[in-house]
């Protein structure tokens, strides 16, 4: 067990590494996200639509593509020079090379939220006063849906033709239910809605989480080449 | 036998339970349409409901059973299973498309609106997409082997989504009549309605299988043109 989260740990160490020294998909996704934010903000006739009724949905609409533009990093780096072999070589688990990766786009994509939450505060003048943990507590859910479908979705995604094209197509279909859970429990906790309002979407998020957690882990083996 | 031959005869007997097929749809709908009386409320345009539901199960029954054949193959790994899940997904695409459009046709008249963001509707649009999604990931990988592992795991994911979809729709709301044929008390149809939705639902399985198997030789030659150009080359 300690030898696995040593591999996950390592491969999470080593993106971080090479993601620091260039910083280009962080930024482009930190850019993208603020872009797409001021932009959903303009998306309406100001007169009849409050920007606070489009806020939860902006929000993830936000997230969702911020993350889509990360997520194609995590195996498009492997990809070059054929470094998912070299890895693939090293005899470690390799569901602990998969765990990695997806702790990795992990932290990126929760980096990329944790910048463009203060942004939404701040752009669409929402209080979090008093919210900020149950509001924590569904973008920790839905991120971690999203990251591991997305990340096993990539993997694939990376080997096939037009790979930046096929990621959004295969993927948008499995971000419907933690999206839309996600935005529905957002503007709830935004209009301070009883706990009880909230169960049922919390209860579809983690049932999601767990099973496509499972799943992921479990199919990374069947895309790989013998 | 050789290969091709063995195709070839898959391929005609696909023809032949195909037009068995047609020309029991064309029987369904001359019942349908002078021997089923029209319905009290909706009119002549409750006629669609002998394509639309048959349709509407066969796509996702079409779909289940790329699921299931997913699982299957990474189990066994057998190319033939592959080309099974290939031929009955595409199926289900194309018996999708009719669904998409004999849905509106019918919610015009009945609903006073094309289309309605309703839970079942929505549902099936979503999957309709997840197994496009599917059919251009295939169009996209060009070896064999890779290209059945990728399907595989982007079948079963699927069948793992289509409950979480449903879910999530359903806690939205829904405008689609109650189940009127499955349920567990007896159908709430009159005889002479149900005997024809009845043999619609036979002449549509039927067709899936026809089409499926049609398509399933399609993907058996077009694996041994593949081979033949290889082993050219």
């Amino acid at each position: 067990m300690r030898d696995y989260l040593g591999v996950v740990w390592a491969i999470v160490v080593k993106d971080a590494t090479v993601e620091w020294r260039t910083k280009t998909a962080f930024m482009s996704a930190v850019v993208f996200a603020i872009l797409v934010l001021s932009i959903l903000y303009f998306a309406r006739d100001p007169t009849a639509v409050s920007s606070m009724d489009i806020a939860p949905g902006a929000l993830w609409v936000t997230f969702t593509f911020a993350a889509m533009v990360g997520l194609n990093r995590a195996f498009l780096l492997e990809r070059e020079n054929q470094a998912i072999d070299g890895m693939l070589l090293t005899p470690v688990p390799r569901t602990a090379i998969f765990v990695g990766k997806m702790t990795g786009n992990l932290l990126f994509v929760g980096f990329v939220e944790l910048i463009s939450v203060p942004l939404f505060v701040l752009f669409y003048n929402v209080s979090l006063a008093g919210r900020l943990p149950q509001l924590l507590a569904v973008t920790a859910m839905a991120t971690v849906a999203f990251v591991a479908v997305g990340t096993l979705l990539s993997a694939m995604a990376v080997r096939t033709r037009f790979a930046e094209l096929m990621l959004p197509i295969l993927l948008l279909p499995f971000l419907i239910p933690p999206v839309v859970g996600a935005v529905q429990l957002t503007s709830r906790i935004l209009a301070a809605r009883p706990a009880s309002e909230l169960m049922g979407w919390f209860k579809l998020l983690a049932a999601f989480d767990i099973v496509f957690c499972v799943l992921a882990i479990l199919l990374y083996e069947a895309t790989l080449d013998e | 036998m050789t290969a091709r031959e063995s195709a070839l005869r898959t391929a005609r007997r696909g023809q032949a339970i195909t037009a068995l097929a047609l020309a029991g749809l064309a029987g369904v709908y001359v019942r349908a349409l002078a021997f089923t009386p029209v319905e009290r409320l909706q009119g002549p345009a409750q006629k669609i409901y002998y394509v639309h539901v048959p349709v509407a199960i066969y796509a996702l029954a079409a779909f289940a059973v790329t699921g299931l054949l997913s699982i299957a193959y990474l189990w066994l790994r057998d190319e033939r299973i592959d080309r099974a899940a290939e031929a009955s997904a595409e199926v289900g695409v194309v018996f999708s498309v009719v669904m998409l459009i004999s849905g509106p046709l019918w919610g015009k008249p009945v609903w006073g609106t094309w289309w309605a963001w309703d839970a079942r509707l929505t549902s099936t649009l979503f999957i309709f997409l997840l197994f496009v999604g599917y059919l251009i990931m295939r169009g996209a990988i060009v070896e064999v082997d890779q290209r059945a592992r990728f399907s595989a795991v982007l079948g079963i994911l699927g069948l793992a989504l289509v409950p979480f979809i449903h879910l999530t729709v359903y806690l939205f709301r829904t405008i689609h009549p109650q189940p009127i044929l499955f349920k567990p008390s007896a159908p709430s149809l009159p005889g002479v309605m149900l005997t024809t939705i009845l043999l619609s639902l036979g002449v549509f399985t039927l067709l899936y299988v026809g089409f499926t198997t049609q398509r399933y030789a399609v993907a058996s030659l077009r694996a041994l043109r593949e081979e033949e150009l290889l082993s050219d080359a």
